[in-house]
């Protein structure tokens, strides 16, 4: 059974990733250590809180996670978590990511309600691993005003339209992402979190 | 595209589910737990639970339910009632709950809504707007904000308080129309609609929902993004997949 680390940075629920994560048949550590970073199968950023906050709190293991993550360990970033993989987001000014995948996050357009809250289509248009056994049009969760833009066309692996089209499953290499929650997404979103636990069995 | 959410609540008291008729005449209808189990199996898209326990050394017993709840559930789900501090917020989040709705609290101090929504994030700071119409007769209708579980009016105009919350940072507006809370004759078009119209975050119509077309009317007149129903949903009076197969023959887009 592979051991998955949620990265601890901030406040919130994390319970339900954990959760969703041992479904998908994954032993889960919830922390904040190098060590502890070091020592997993697979590492996953999960989505809670404002960019700032979250890049800050990701301090202390910075480092380590990008070394770890060259060093091919899968990672996987959820909502949040998959905005702090790209070059820089614009919430609430300009802050500089991990800049493990080459893109930014920006605010989506007002002309639709935003946070972009509920169960939306995810248009699968590349075959992945991360999506084995998943409809395209597969409905999943989102909870974000923010997305992925000026993106690496080649890390898309689905898109979503709302306001605008945006990337909502990435993979570049070993660092995969999505901008929906899949362990609020039912049955479906915990078929994803599988794939990514048998990517870490590897 | 984005579905229309079906929202089944819970009003929970010392642990367990209730259902207030006009926020008198509890019932006991079932454990929290095991009801949210069944409605995620139901195909509800997300869960609010309304804690209605008056003390706070119950508290304990509501962060149990949430804790139970976030093991067993796939779906998002919503904590409102007596939260009244940023420390209560932190606890319900960290104890599994994706969002926490806030009413009494926010009229009390309005900053809090900006700081909870700064620290933890928009998409988890729902305001609870408990609306109940005034005056009547002719000209433009009008809607005051109620407090402490509908038991006390504070003045404040509805449409002008969604808008207000919006700019401190509320993610979610859940709207309740206390004039139809429990009477199950259909949400107030004329209040969801106004309340739609005047914010760009979505909201979630609540109050009066006894029958699919009650639902049907809040999507297509009263611009809802989601529907708020418990009574129909706890008895088993109309299934919510009955609900959404029906929305869905009406070119409504939920999920099934």
């Amino acid at each position: 059974m592979p051991t998955v680390l949620i990265t601890n940075y901030g406040v919130g629920n994390l319970r339900s990733l954990r959760r969703g994560l041992e479904r998908a048949g994954a032993r889960v550590a919830v922390s904040l250590s190098p060590g502890e970073l070091e020592a997993s199968d697979a590492i996953v950023l999960p989505g809670v809180g404002a960019f700032r906050a979250a890049i800050e709190g990701l301090c202390a293991i910075r480092e380590t996670l990008i070394a770890q993550v060259k060093g091919g360990k899968p990672l996987l970033g959820i909502c949040l978590g998959m905005q702090l993989l790209l070059s820089r987001s614009h919430e609430n000014g300009v802050w500089d990511g991990l800049d493990l995948v080459s893109g930014e996050a920006t605010r989506l357009p007002g002309s639709v309600k935003l946070p972009h809250m509920g169960w939306d289509e995810v248009i699968v248009a590349k075959d992945s691993e991360i999506t084995d056994g998943i409809p395209s049009g597969a409905l999943m969760y989102f909870a974000h005003s923010y997305a992925p833009e000026h993106l690496d066309r080649s890390a898309e692996v689905a898109h979503t339209e709302y306001g605008r089209r945006f990337a909502s499953i990435i993979e570049h290499g070993n660092i995969f992402g999505t901008q929906f929650h899949p362990e609020k997404s039912g049955g479906l979103g915990i078929g994803l979190l599988r794939n990514f636990v048998s990517i870490a069995k590897r | 595209m984005l579905t229309k959410r079906i929202i089944p609540c819970l009003d929970v008291k010392d642990g367990k589910v209730v259902k207030g008729v006009r926020f008198e005449n509890l019932r006991v209808e079932g454990d929290p737990a095991e009801l949210a189990s069944f409605y995620e199996d139901s195909l509800a898209d997300e869960l609010v639970f309304l804690d209605i326990t008056a003390s706070k050394e119950k508290r304990r017993i509501l962060i149990d339910v949430v804790e139970r709840t976030a093991e067993e559930l796939t779906i998002p789900f919503t904590v409102g009632g007596g939260i009244g501090d940023l420390g209560m917020i932190q606890e319900l989040l960290c104890a599994g709950a994706d969002k926490v709705s806030l009413n009494t609290a926010a009229v009390r101090d309005p900053d809090l809504v900006r700081i909870a929504s700064d620290r933890f994030g928009s998409q988890c700071i729902v305001i609870a707007i408990d609306a109940k119409r005034i005056g009547g007769g002719s000209g433009r209708p009008r809607w005051e904000v109620y407090v402490e579980g509908g038991s006390k009016g504070t003045g404040l105009d509805a449409i002008e308080w969604a808008k207000r919350v919006e700019g401190l940072g509320a993610g979610e507006i859940l709207l309740t129309s206390m004039d139809r809370d429990g009477t199950q004759l259909g949400y107030d078009i004329e209040l969801t609609r106004a309340v739609c119209e005047a914010v760009n975050v979505p909201v979630i119509a609540s109050g009066g929902a006894g029958s699919p077309e009650h639902i049907l009317e809040v999507f297509e007149r009263g611009l809802a993004d989601a529907a708020l129903a418990a009574s129909i949903f706890h008895r088993d009076i109309h299934p919510i997949r009955e609900v959404k197969e029906f929305l869905a023959s009406r070119g409504i887009p939920v999920r099934l």
